[in-house]
């Protein structure tokens, strides 16, 4: 099977690997680079677990192929905290207990960053429908929503 | 044991505190049941059955076995077989002759999604290429998947073998009825005789998933030896070692499991599938195999919570006393014997003191896959039919939806059905007063809303559990106990132990023990984690207390009785010895390893008196009445939660439940074709809430402290399910003016109901 040479940015390190033509951004972060923190729920686009930021835009990694990675920049969710920091989404999810088992965590906070990029004030709806592609079986997504406007109050602060 | 339950200043208990895990699960740094690598690991593919019902006449691995990079391909053969289990039927979780065939199926495929042969192979690729080359010749055979259709005189037979137990047909033709449940008191008759209006009803409800994220998944490593390590998603470790070792003939030592962090589970995760498999490839490959179900694998082949159908009736006098009320309800299995009977008698009506009553539940195999735990098994479905009556009577009567319950409610000194009694103060009256006074309750309602309200009523169990708390020598704690963590126990058992020890909560660290380095424990579930295991971490903890105060005895010389512990720190008793300086847990730890060893304390223990919780939820929908959509637009959810050790878990508990009962009246349910084969196995036409479905979920904890806990905990998980399908569809019957009577509510059922004259 036909190996394909790519290079891409990950979490702002310059990453090269090989991948097959069929394996998915998801394929090549757990399989080939071994970064597990990215979530397999589905593989078909409809959990959202798997989300991750694709040259500043949330994206399924399931969708993607990983040759599509070649000059791009991905941001995971080993990447989110800097250093013993975390990212204020991070820490809002731990204060407002907005995970139970944590499996949908890591999308969820990938989505809600890229929701905050574009639309630092939203509403609680915008909150929703900004989440809706990404499924949590645990929490009713209350305290999630709560975090995320918490967590955009203060990103807007500071 | 000292008695807290009257306690109010806790330093923890009942504080949010950051949970242990938290920072590894905002990170990606959390290892679930998929995130194990391990060097040399092969991937495990199983072939499943297209076919509801169909006999093996042959299965041809060779073309399979020949592909490259494939290193063993088994089928039932290869796992060994047990006798047929005979009437009065084994406990399901000691029935290996079916447990072995769900694993995979031996002379008959019984579902669609049913696994038939598995293959390791170096990547996931190949072993997918591989299994599409099994070739299997099947007979293909009729299929049943309604209940009542199975328990028909022409009904396909699943089991030629099975008779049904407990009644007096033993001597009768083999039957999908494995056996029936009942439960009674009173004189039924005489009861209706009372009744100034009776109601009967039929109530259907379909088969919905638990619905964890993170698919099945686990990783077997087996040695030479004879030894196996397995690495999996599971709410119970323990349990399902005596699974696997029972389905494998193993000695139970020979299998060390540990729990990997856990994406869900809901009760769903409380029993095994592809676990004896990777074993046996890992054991035939000598290599580490990793087998990770898909999510039609998890939808076609992990059991879902049954679908029912159920008769029921109820009589009232005119001042809205229930006078009698009677139940039948005929439970999915799936496959295999093992709907939860006994569960779903006692749920129907035990929340009421109701003079005679008489249920009966039968377990009824089908062509689907067989059924597992979902978060209350058996009640959801009985509380929708029985709430949906009381609604009906109330409206009947012209009585107050509250003011019904409050006058048939049970209290302390009642019995459930099943005989019971709730010892000690339980607080449903406290719950629907509170209900009552709510703003929620008497808010105005705009045209095409409504508002429903319904209870739930749970019995707990408490089990075994095990706890080991061992002081470090600069002081610190580590805390394991035996119990998977999937909504934030460690931070309650941390909680407990601090609260005991009175000592800073971050010098505690918590870990979750292998089988091979804790004693025995349930799973987590039926909310019996922070009840039973929380007990014995309180036992474990005093246990080092206890041996902390010798230390201080021994360095002070006098009787150990004469060593207090409070906040933290060993105190002479005596005033005589007010000059001894207290000594704190860094000094007793440091001393403790020269003078008497060191210093740890454990617990192993059989938890009852969990007793029973109850719920009420008020729910506001609003109808599109153009299309039928039903939108839930305000929710309340009312629970005695006993004592809520981490509040914010405990919300989250009643939180996340009501959503899951949003998805079961609204939306879930299995579609299959006339074949026999699931339609709408993924998340996109399985469509389970997504968070613009829902509004926000307001919670209304009352803490009645269960007299049988040190700190008065209840069970949460499951009251808030059991009330919530019930309360949306009484929501939509009083938007619409209708009766409602089979789950879920879509938009078509809704639409039909609304324009019918």
């Amino acid at each position: 099977m036909t190996r394909h040479f790519v290079t891409a940015n990950i979490n702002g390190d310059d990453v090269e690997f090989t991948c097959r033509t069929e394996q998915t951004v998801l394929d090549v972060l757990r399989s080939e680079l071994r970064m597990t923190g990215t979530k397999n729920g589905c593989s078909t686009g409809d959990c959202g677990a798997c989300t991750v930021i694709f040259n500043g835009r949330a994206v399924n990694a399931c969708l993607v192929l990983g040759v599509e990675m070649n000059g791009a920049r991905i941001d995971t969710i080993e990447g989110m905290a800097k250093g013993e920091k975390l990212h204020p989404l991070q820490q809002k999810f731990l204060d407002h207990a907005a995970l139970q088992c944590g499996i949908c965590t890591p999308g969820i906070l990938n989505m809600a960053k890229v929701l905050l990029e574009n639309n630092p004030d939203p509403t609680e709806s915008e909150v929703r429908f900004g989440l809706a592609g990404n499924l949590c079986r645990c929490t009713g997504y209350d305290k999630i929503v709560r975090a995320v406007l918490d967590a955009a109050a203060e990103m807007r602060e500071n | 044991m000292a008695d807290d339950r009257t306690k109010t200043n806790f330093r923890w208990v009942g504080k949010n505190t950051a949970r242990p895990d938290g920072v590894d699960k905002v990170t990606g740094r959390a290892r679930y049941g998929d995130d194990l690598l391990m060097a040399g690991m092969l991937h495990a593919e199983i072939l499943r059955s297209p076919h509801a019902h169909a006999n093996i006449l042959s299965i041809d691995v060779s073309k399979a076995a020949a592909l490259a990079g494939v290193k063993a391909v088994i089928t039932s053969s290869d796992i060994p077989d047990h006798p047929l289990s005979k009437p009065p039927y084994p406990p399901v979780i000691n029935d290996f002759h079916d447990i072995s065939r769900n694993v995979m199926a031996r002379e008959k495929v019984l579902y669609d999604g049913h696994a038939v042969a598995a293959v390791a192979a170096t990547s996931a690729a190949i072993a997918r290429q591989a299994v599409r080359l099994i070739a299997v010749e099947y007979e293909v055979l009729p299929h049943v998947l309604d209940p009542l259709d199975a328990c028909g005189p022409d009904a396909p037979l699943l089991h030629d073998d099975q008779y049904t137990a407990g009644s007096d047909r033993e001597h009768d033709a083999p039957s999908n009825l494995a056996r029936t449940h009942a439960g009674q008191r009173g004189d039924l008759e005489k009861g209706f005789d009372q009744a100034d209006i009776i109601i009967e009803r039929e109530f259907s409800s379909q088969p919905v998933h638990q619905g964890y994220i993170e698919p099945l998944a686990c990783i077997a490593t087996s040695s030479e030896d004879g030894n196996v390590e397995l690495w999996t998603s599971t709410q119970g470790h323990f349990i399902a070692r005596g699974l696997i070792a029972g389905v494998l003939k193993m000695e139970l030592s020979k299998l060390r499991v540990t729990a990997s962090e856990i994406g869900g589970g809901f009760g769903g995760k409380t029993t095994i599938y592809g676990e004896p498999v990777a074993i046996r490839l890992s054991q035939l490959t000598g290599r580490p195999v990793r087998m990770v179900m898909t999510r039609p694998e998890v939808f076609r082949a992990s059991g879902p919570a049954s679908g029912t159908r159920t008769r029921i009736k109820m009589g009232v006098r005119k001042d809205g006393t229930i006078t009698a009320a009677q139940a039948n309800s005929w439970i999915q299995a799936g496959a295999f014997k093992g709907a939860p009977l006994v569960r779903a008698t006692d749920s129907f009506f035990s929340a009421y003191t109701i003079a005679n009553v008489q249920v009966t539940t039968y377990d009824v195999c089908v062509n689907r896959p067989k059924v597992a735990a979902y978060r209350a098994p058996g009640a959801p479905m009985a509380a929708f039919a029985v709430e949906s009556v009381i609604n009906e009577l109330a409206v009947r009567l012209g009585m107050d939806g509250v003011d019904i319950r409050l006058k048939n409610a049970v209290s302390e000194g009642c019995e459930s059905l099943l005989g019971v009694k709730y010892n000690g103060p339980i607080g449903l009256i406290e719950v629907l007063q509170k209900v009552k006074s709510h703003e929620h309750y008497s808010a105005a309602l705009k045209p095409h809303q409504g508002r429903g309200i319904a209870l739930g009523y749970w019995m707990h169990g408490g089990g075994l559990s095990s706890a080991s708390v061992s002081v470090l020598d600069d002081g610190t704690i580590s805390l394991a106990t035996g119990s998977p963590d999937i909504g934030g126990s460690r931070s309650s058992m941390r909680v407990m132990a601090a609260e005991e020890l009175g000592i800073d909560i971050d010098l505690i660290n918590t870990v979750i023990a292998d089988t091979a380095s804790i004693a025995y424990s349930y799973q987590t579930a039926g909310s019996r984690t922070t009840y039973a295991t929380g007990m014995a971490v309180i036992n474990a903890t005093r246990m080092v207390i206890d041996k902390l105060r010798a230390v201080a005895a021994k360095k002070w010389q006098v009787p150990v009785d004469e060593v207090s512990w409070e906040a933290g720190l060993a105190r002479p008793v005596k005033s005589t010895a007010d000059d001894i300086k207290p000594l704190n847990l860094k000094e007793l730890a440091k001393m403790a390893p020269g003078m008497v060893g060191p210093i740890a304390g454990h617990s192993e223990i059989n938890a009852s008196g969990q007793g029973a919780a109850f719920s009420a939820q008020l729910v506001d929908v609003e109808i599109d009445p153009q299309t039928g959509f039903v939108a839930p637009i305000r929710y309340t959810a009312f629970q005695d939660v006993g004592r809520a050790i981490s509040p914010d878990y405990v919300e989250g508990q009643m939180q996340g439940a009501a959503v899951q009962g949003i998805g079961w009246a609204l939306n879930e349910e299995y579609i299959y074709n006339d074949k026999g084969q699931l339609q709408n196995a993924g998340f996109l036409d399985y469509r389970m809430p997504v968070a613009s479905d829902v509004p926000m979920i307001d919670t209304v904890m009352i803490e009645v402290p269960n007299p049988n806990h040190p700190y008065g905990v209840r069970g949460v998980g499951e009251p808030p399910l059991i009330s919530a399908p019930a309360a949306v569809a009484n929501a939509v019957e009083n938007a619409i003016g209708k009766t409602m009577s089979h789950l879920p509510l879509t938009p078509p059922k809704v639409l039909k109901a609304i324009e019918q004259v």
